[in-house]
C-alpha cells in the first residue's frame, strides 16, 4: 500500500515537472546568468581549450544567447550532460537550454516535449576509406570490414545502409572514437563509419592523411540544433532568432570587427535592423534593442563561429550542406523584419 | 672440576647461499623451469622496459606551451599537455579557467592535511574533540573555501566541479560519511529486536544488490522528475548521496565480519560487568570489531575512491573524464594514452597511500592477543 502511494506521488510529481517552467526569460534574467547543457569533449564543438574556456559551434550558441539576453557572452554556466540524462535535465528544468550536437528527430520533437530551434550544424553518416583500395563509392563496399564505434546510431544506420543495399560487412566494434581510428590506421579494416564531421578530424589524426579518402555518400540525416522545452514560446522564440541572427549577419556581411561600424554608418535597412538602429525587433522578442548586436560583436556571426571551430578540424565549409543558401548551402534564415 | 664443553664458533653460511647470490639462487634459480621462467622474464623485461622509459622520459616532450613541440616528436610521452591542462585536470572546469582563485581548493586542502596530520600525532590532548570538530565543522570550512558565496567569493557552482579535486570531494565525504552509518547498520543487522534487524537486512541487501552506475543513474536521471521544476537538487550533492547510501551497505558488511569475530566470551564477560548495550559495544566490542576490520573497510575505501570515476554517466567531470576532456580538445586531441597514464598515476598515488595508512594502523592499534 505504502508503495503504490509511493508511485502515485512519483507519477504526480513527474507530471508537475514537466507542466511548470514557463518563463525561463525570467529566471534567466533573475539568476544573472544562462544555464546551457552541453557535451563536454567534442573537439570543435564544445571542448575546454588550454585556459579552461569552453570552445566550440555549440557552445557558441549558449554564448551568443546569453549576449542576446544579458548582454554579456560570458554569463553562461555549462553543465556537461552525457547522451542518457541530456533530455531529462532540461525537462527537469536542470538546464535552460541544450546544445549539445543532438538530432532533430519526429520522436524527440513530440513524444519528449522538446521543441527544436533550428541547426547550428548539418551533419550526416559517411564512410573512410584507404586509398589504395580503389573505391569510389559506398556501393563499392560489399564484403568490408568496417570500424565502427559501438552503442551509437551510426550502427543502425550500417545496418540499415548494407541491408538495403543487398550487401555484407563485418562490423569491428569498438569503445570510444580515438580507438575506432586506431583500429583503422592501423589496417584492423577497410572502411571507417562515423559522422562527417567526426571522419574529417580523424582523417587529419591519421599517420598518413593523404593514404584516406571520405567517400561522398551520406546514409543518414543528423541535422543537430539546440533544444529548449516545449510550453515556453517566449524562449522558444529567443533561441531560434538568436541563431537565426548569426545567420542573417553572416549574410548581411556583418562581422564582430565591423559590427561598431555598420552601426553608426550603414545605410542599409536590413543591417540597420539586425543592430537594433531601426525597428523594434528586440522588444518584439522582449529583448533589448542591441540584442543582435551583442551577439555578432561578442561571439560573431555563424561564418565566424565555424571558422574559429570547424576548420581547424579540416572541415571544409565551402559548398557544403552548411554554407549559407546564397553559396550554394541549405542555412537559410528567415529574415529579421 | 667438570670440563665444559665449549663448541667452536659456528662457520659462516657458504658463500653461494647468503647475501645476493644466495637469495638469487634460492628465489631465482632453484630449479631448471625456475631457471626458465626467470631468463624469460628477463627478456620480456628487456623488450618492453627500454621502450616505455625512452616513451615516458628520454624521449618525451616536457617543454612549450601548445602541440608543436610533441607533434615535431612523436616517438616521446607529450607532458606538455598534461603540464598545459595540470589545472584543469587537478581542479575541474571553474578552477581551471580561473587560475587565481586556485588558493581557495588548495587552501581547504591544506587545511585538512594539517589537521589530519595533527590527529595523526600519538598522544595529543584533546584529540576525541579535534576529531569530532575535523568531521563536523570541516566540511563546511571546505564547502565556503571552493564554492565562495558564504565568504563573498566569485561563485563556482558545483556544476562546475572537477578533476582531481572532485573526485577527492566525493571519495572523502563518502567515505566519512558511510563510516557511521555502516557501523550502526553492522550492529542492526546483528541486533535481537526484529524490526531494527529487518531493515538493517533490507537495506544492506537492496545497496549491495545495486550496482553503483545504477544508483548514480537513478540519482541523476530520474529523481529530478520526482521534484518539481523549481527545486534545484545540486548535481554533485545528488552524486554524494548515491555514493553514501552504497557504501554504507558495504561497510556495514564489512564491520559485521569483525563483529562475528569477536568471541562470544567478550560479550558475556561485559553483559557480567553490568554493563549496558551502547556501554557493551563503544567501550569492549566495537574497538575490537573495528580493528579486525580495518583491511575489509580499507578495500572497499580504496574500491570507492576508483569507482567514483562511475559518475562520468552522469555528467560529472571526475578525474578519469576530465582528463578524457582535457586530451578532446581542438589544441590536444589525440594525446588520450597521456591522459589516461597520469590519471591512473594520480590514482595509484592515493590508493597506495590509503593502503599504506590502514598498514600503520594496524601495526598501531595491534594489542597481541
Amino acid at each position: 500500500m505504502n508503495r503504490l502511494i509511493t508511485i502515485a506521488l512519483a507519477a504526480g510529481a513527474v507530471l508537475i515537472g514537466s507542466a511548470a517552467t514557463a518563463g525561463t526569460l525570467e529566471d534567466v534574467k533573475k539568476r544573472g546568468h544562462l544555464i546551457c547543457g552541453i557535451n563536454n569533449a567534442v573537439p570543435g564543438f564544445s571542448a575546454p581549450d588550454d585556459k579552461g574556456k569552453m570552445q566550440g559551434i555549440d557552445v557558441d550558441v549558449c554564448y551568443a544567447t546569453a549576449a542576446a539576453v544579458l548582454g554579456d557572452a560570458n554569463k553562461v554556466e555549462f553543465t556537461p550532460l552525457t547522451a542518457k540524462e541530456r533530455f531529462t535535465a532540461l525537462s527537469s528544468g536542470e538546464v535552460d537550454l541544450l546544445s549539445r550536437n543532438t538530432t532533430h528527430t519526429l520522436h524527440r520533437d513530440s513524444a519528449l516535449g522538446l521543441n527544436f530551434t533550428y541547426y547550428n550544424y548539418i551533419d550526416g553518416q559517411g564512410f573512410m576509406v584507404k586509398k589504395d583500395l580503389g573505391v569510389k563509392s559506398a556501393l563499392e563496399l560489399d564484403g568490408a570490414a568496417v570500424c565502427i564505434q559501438q552503442g551509437t546510431t551510426t550502427e543502425l544506420n550500417l545496418a540499415d545502409y548494407f541491408r538495403s543495399n543487398n550487401m555484407k560487412y563485418q562490423p569491428i566494434g569498438y569503445e570510444t572514437a580515438p580507438q575506432t581510428r586506431d583500429g583503422f590506421d592501423k589496417g584492423a579494416c577497410d572502411v571507417l563509419t562515423s559522422d562527417k564531421s567526426q571522419l574529417a578530424a580523424q582523417r587529419t589524426e591519421l599517420k598518413n592523411p593523404d593514404g584516406a579518402i571520405i567517400l561522398p555518400e551520406i546514409i543518414s540525416k543528423e541535422p543537430l540544433g539546440p533544444v529548449v522545452r516545449q510550453g515556453d514560446d517566449v524562449w522558444f522564440n529567443i533561441v531560434k532568432w538568436v541563431l537565426f541572427a548569426m545567420i542573417n549577419a553572416e549574410e548581411a556581411g556583418i562581422t564582430s570587427s565591423n559590427a561598431d561600424d555598420m552601426r553608426k554608418n550603414s545605410k542599409n535597412p536590413v543591417v540597420r535592423r539586425i543592430l537594433g538602429v531601426e525597428g523594434e525587433m528586440g522588444r518584439e522578442l522582449q529583448l533589448s534593442s542591441d540584442w543582435a548586436y551583442n551577439i555578432i560583436k561578442q561571439v560573431g556571426n555563424y561564418g565566424e563561429s565555424y571558422q574559429r571551430n570547424l576548420e581547424p578540424l579540416g572541415i571544409a565549409r565551402k559548398g557544403s550542406v552548411n554554407d549559407l543558401w546564397t553559396r550554394g548551402g541549405i542555412l537559410y534564415a528567415p529574415p529579421i523584419r | 672440576m667438570t670440563e665444559h664443553h665449549q663448541p667452536l664458533p659456528d662457520l659462516p653460511p657458504p658463500i653461494t647461499s647468503t647475501g645476493v647470490i644466495g637469495w638469487m639462487r634460492q628465489h631465482l634459480f632453484s630449479s631448471p623451469l625456475n631457471i626458465f621462467l626467470t631468463l624469460l622474464s628477463l627478456y620480456v623485461l628487456s623488450i618492453i622496459v627500454p621502450n616505455i622509459i625512452n616513451w615516458a622520459f628520454i624521449d618525451a616532450n616536457w617543454t612549450g606551451t601548445d602541440r608543436t613541440v610533441c607533434d615535431a616528436n612523436p616517438n616521446g610521452a607529450c607532458w606538455t599537455f598534461i603540464n598545459v591542462r595540470l589545472n584543469q585536470i587537478l581542479f575541474g572546469l571553474y578552477y581551471g579557467q580561473h587560475a587565481d582563485q586556485i588558493w581557495r581548493p588548495i587552501t581547504a586542502f591544506i587545511i585538512l592535511a594539517g589537521l589530519v596530520g595533527l590527529l595523526l600525532l600519538p598522544r595529543l590532548r584533546f584529540k576525541a574533540w579535534l576529531g569530532a570538530g575535523v568531521l563536523l565543522l570541516y566540511p563546511f570550512v571546505a564547502f565556503a573555501l571552493i564554492h565562495g558565496e558564504w565568504l563573498g567569493l566569485p561563485v563556482a557552482n558545483s556544476s562546475q566541479w572537477g578533476g582531481l579535486m572532485l573526485t577527492f570531494i566525493l571519495a572523502s565525504v563518502g567515505i566519512v560519511a558511510a563510516l557511521p552509518l555502516g557501523i550502526l547498520l553492522a550492529l542492526g543487522r546483528r541486533s535481537e529486536m526484529p524490526l531494527v534487524r529487518a531493515f538493517s537486512v533490507t537495506y544492506i541487501e537492496f545497496w549491495r544488490g545495486t550496482p553503483l552506475i545504477t544508483v548514480l543513474f537513478m540519482a541523476s536521471v530520474m529523481l529530478p522528475l520526482f521534484f518539481p521544476s523549481g527545486v534545484e537538487f545540486d548535481k554533485v550533492m545528488r552524486a554524494v548521496i548515491g555514493i553514501t547510501l552504497f557504501q554504507s551497505a558495504y561497510t556495514a558488511e564489512a564491520i559485521r565480519g569483525g563483529l562475528q569475530a569477536i568471541p562470544r566470551g567478550q560479550y558475556e564477560a561485559a553483559d557480567a560487568l553490568g554493563l549496558g548495550y551502547w556501554k557493551k559495544t563503544i567501550f569492549i566490542i566495537l574497538p575490537q570489531a573495528l580493528k579486525i576490520s580495518i583491511p575489509g573497510i580499507v578495500n572497499s575505501f580504496i574500491e570507492l575512491f576508483k569507482d567514483t570515476s562511475l559518475v562520468s554517466i552522469i555528467g560529472l567531470l571526475d578525474l578519469l573524464n576530465m582528463a578524457q576532456t582535457a586530451s578532446r580538445s581542438i589544441e590536444w586531441k589525440g594525446y588520450d594514452v597521456e591522459a589516461y597514464i597520469f590519471a591512473a598515476m594520480l590514482f595509484w598515488i592515493f590508493c597506495y597511500g590509503i593502503s599504506r595508512y590502514s598498514q600503520h594502523l594496524e601495526k598501531t592499534l595491534h594489542r597481541g592477543h
